[in-house]
């Protein structure tokens, strides 16, 4: 599905929903180098949407402007019906959390504690309510134990859990998680999908940059495509792996339950995980043999 | 509940690194991160290390190459030999021309000026004369098909490339074993299986032995003839790939199964047999499907449109 399938089954036209609107956004570096070309999405409350598209395709760009670090060349963002050339990125992110790819960008304080207490009394919480979320993200990410290191002692995949855990602490709107699963083991990322899950029950916008085709597919996320700075496909997890032409241009590999069906010759819905994929294995070999 | 398939007798003479019965905790830590750990490794295998974070896969790493006990103080008790020099007491300078080191981000590796000048900055530094430099140099850009780098300044370039710089900047010493961190949880999957190519290159031409620690083994699984899984600092698991997937639940020790394992182990709950030939990649298992549905329509042969085969 390219983009303009999608614009004529999805207009861009008024919808109370709608948390951010990039309208023909063109973005270039400093060094005049383009990173973004003619972007135009929109992303809705309570939707979970992950981007995909190979290193330098611009997806980090692209989530920088949500924020407003980044501002358009061309074009606009707006951010809850704001533009974000007139919001300043400090009062965005009270409603845009953003946890970068690289932990050491975002991590400064004396101990994994006083980390996640910052950005609270940052945004002006008061004491009882620092403590309140200091003490659920500390829980929620398992960081208890850590809560008097310092972080930048911490190992590459739990500085990235102490990111996770200080950006949801301000309980943000929408949500963005550029990689988040580098270096986490298998349990962290089962934690990880089920707070997503709950987040999206508690209506927030989740956008997900990532690799991890594996971590997201179970998911069935929006996916949007990205290469050279542009969007290649946005549609349905469904939609969007049947799009083998953005899918190879992307440089992106198929998840591995939809590779499988595939070359089994069955193109219906493909099985978000195994237990889907193994009912319908099932389902399949018991009408087989009664035939 | 653990089970360690040894492939492996733990008394062969001339394992390539012998480490044995090692413990070790950091300075002023209560925890042992590694706890009487015995492990052979011979010339040419391809060792895939995984479990949870702080398992002690990275200080087992660090014990080969010297780090621990040279740059960490703490308590170490046991033997580790890497191609004849007891670590205990080699120099760093006597290791680093036996063992290489690829971070997961090169960045913290790669520094200079040009490619070139990065790649010769391990035999500068040993005082070789020019001329060998210069061709060792060129020997390295070709290996790793980096020739048109040669003069790119490295921050320049895309994070699979630095990849590629940093291996040539440790083949180029002639290290005998190369030990990778995690190399491709920062690349897409297309640079990423590249990368993993380049290993198996590696291994095959030049004969190197491989180490790599690895969360995601889909990737990894096909190239490595060995998995080891640590968890609390023990080895619970040494065996072949497909022998150690299919013995256990690895998810229990933090190491994400591939989604094509979990699929035919809830297809078929007896596959813990070390015996049995199992699936590693989705063409293997749609290739098993097929044969237990013969000449019904079901499962009628499909193209194998995207091309990958994991």
């Amino acid at each position: 599905m390219n983009l303009e399938q999608i614009a004529e089954s999805a207009p861009l036209s008024e919808n109370v929903d709608s948390v951010v609107r990039f309208t023909n956004v063109d973005y270039s570096h400093p060094n005049g180098v383009p990173a973004l070309r003619g972007i135009s999405v929109e992303f809705k409350k309570g939707e979970l949407v992950g981007i995909l598209g190979a290193n330098g395709a611009g997806k980090s760009t692209l989530v920088r402007h949500i924020n407003g670090i980044l501002k358009p060349t061309h074009g606009s963002v707006e951010v809850f019906g704001e533009s974000t050339k007139n919001t300043s990125a400090a009062k965005l992110s009270r409603r845009v959390g953003i946890v970068f790819q690289n932990p050491n960008n975002q991590l400064f304080a004396q101990s994994v504690k006083s980390e996640i207490e910052f950005g609270l009394r940052n945004f002006g919480f008061d004491d009882e309510l620092v403590r309140q979320r200091t003490d659920w993200a500390l829980n929620t990410f398992s960081l208890i134990e850590y809560s008097n290191r310092a972080p930048m002692e911490l190992s590459g995949g739990e500085k990235k859990r102490l990111c996770n855990a200080l950006v949801l602490a301000w309980d943000p709107d929408i949500v963005i998680l550029d990689e988040p699963t580098v270096g986490q083991d298998s349990e962290q990322k089962e934690r990880l999908a089920q707070l997503v899950k709950l987040l999206l029950s508690e209506q927030k916008t989740i956008i997900l940059v990532s690799h991890d085709m594996e971590f997201l597919w179970p998911l069935q996320p929006r996916m949007i495509l990205m290469s050279g700075g542009k969007i290649l496909a946005d549609g349905t997890a469904q939609q969007v792996v049947r799009d083998r032409v953005s899918f190879s241009h992307a440089n992106i590999l198929a998840p591995q339950l939809v590779e499988l069906f595939t070359e089994l010759g069955d193109l219906g819905r493909f099985p978000a995980d195994e237990f889907e994929a193994r009912d319908k294995i099932r389902l399949q070999m018991t009408a087989a043999k009664e035939k | 509940m653990s089970q360690v398939l040894s492939v492996t007798p733990s008394s062969q003479a001339e394992s390539l690194i012998s480490i044995r019965a090692l413990s070790y905790r950091y300075y002023a830590s209560s925890r042992y991160v590694l706890n009487n750990v015995n492990l052979e490794i011979q010339k040419g295998e391809v060792v895939v290390i995984a479990g949870k974070s702080g398992s002690g896969k990275s200080t087992l790493l660090r014990a080969i190459n010297g780090l621990i006990p040279h740059q960490h103080s703490g308590d170490y008790s046991g033997k580790v030999i890497v191609d004849g020099l007891e670590v205990l007491s080699a120099k760093m300078s006597e290791l680093a021309t036996k063992v290489g080191y690829i971070f997961q981000n090169p960045e913290n590796q790669i520094f200079m000026f040009s490619v070139e000048r990065d790649i010769a900055f391990g035999l500068e530094n040993l005082s070789f004369k020019t001329p060998d430099i210069r061709e060792k140099v060129d020997w390295a850009l070709n290996t790793l098909g980096i020739r048109d780098l040669a003069l790119r300044a490295p921050h320049e370039l895309s994070d699979g490339q630095k990849q590629r710089v940093a291996i040539a900047g440790s083949i180029i010493m002639g290290q005998k074993i190369l030990i990778f961190d995690e190399p491709t949880s920062l690349l897409d999957p297309y640079t990423a299986s590249n990368v993993i190519r380049i290993i198996k290159n590696l291994h095959d031409d030049l004969g190197i032995t491989i180490l790599i620690v690895e969360h995601r083994l889909d990737l990894v699984s096909q190239i490595a003839n060995r998995i080891i899984v640590l968890d609390e600092g023990k080895i619970v698991f040494d065996g072949e790939p497909r022998q150690v997937m299919y013995s256990s639940n690895l998810s229990v020790h933090g190491v994400t199964e591939p989604t094509i394992i979990r699929t035919t182990k809830l297809l078929d709950p007896g596959a813990t047999g070390p015996g049995k030939s199992y699936p590693l990649t989705t063409h293997e298992l749609a290739h098993e499907l097929r044969k237990q549905v013969p000449r019904i329509g079901v499962f009628q042969k499909g193209s194998h449109e995207f091309g990958t085969n994991r």
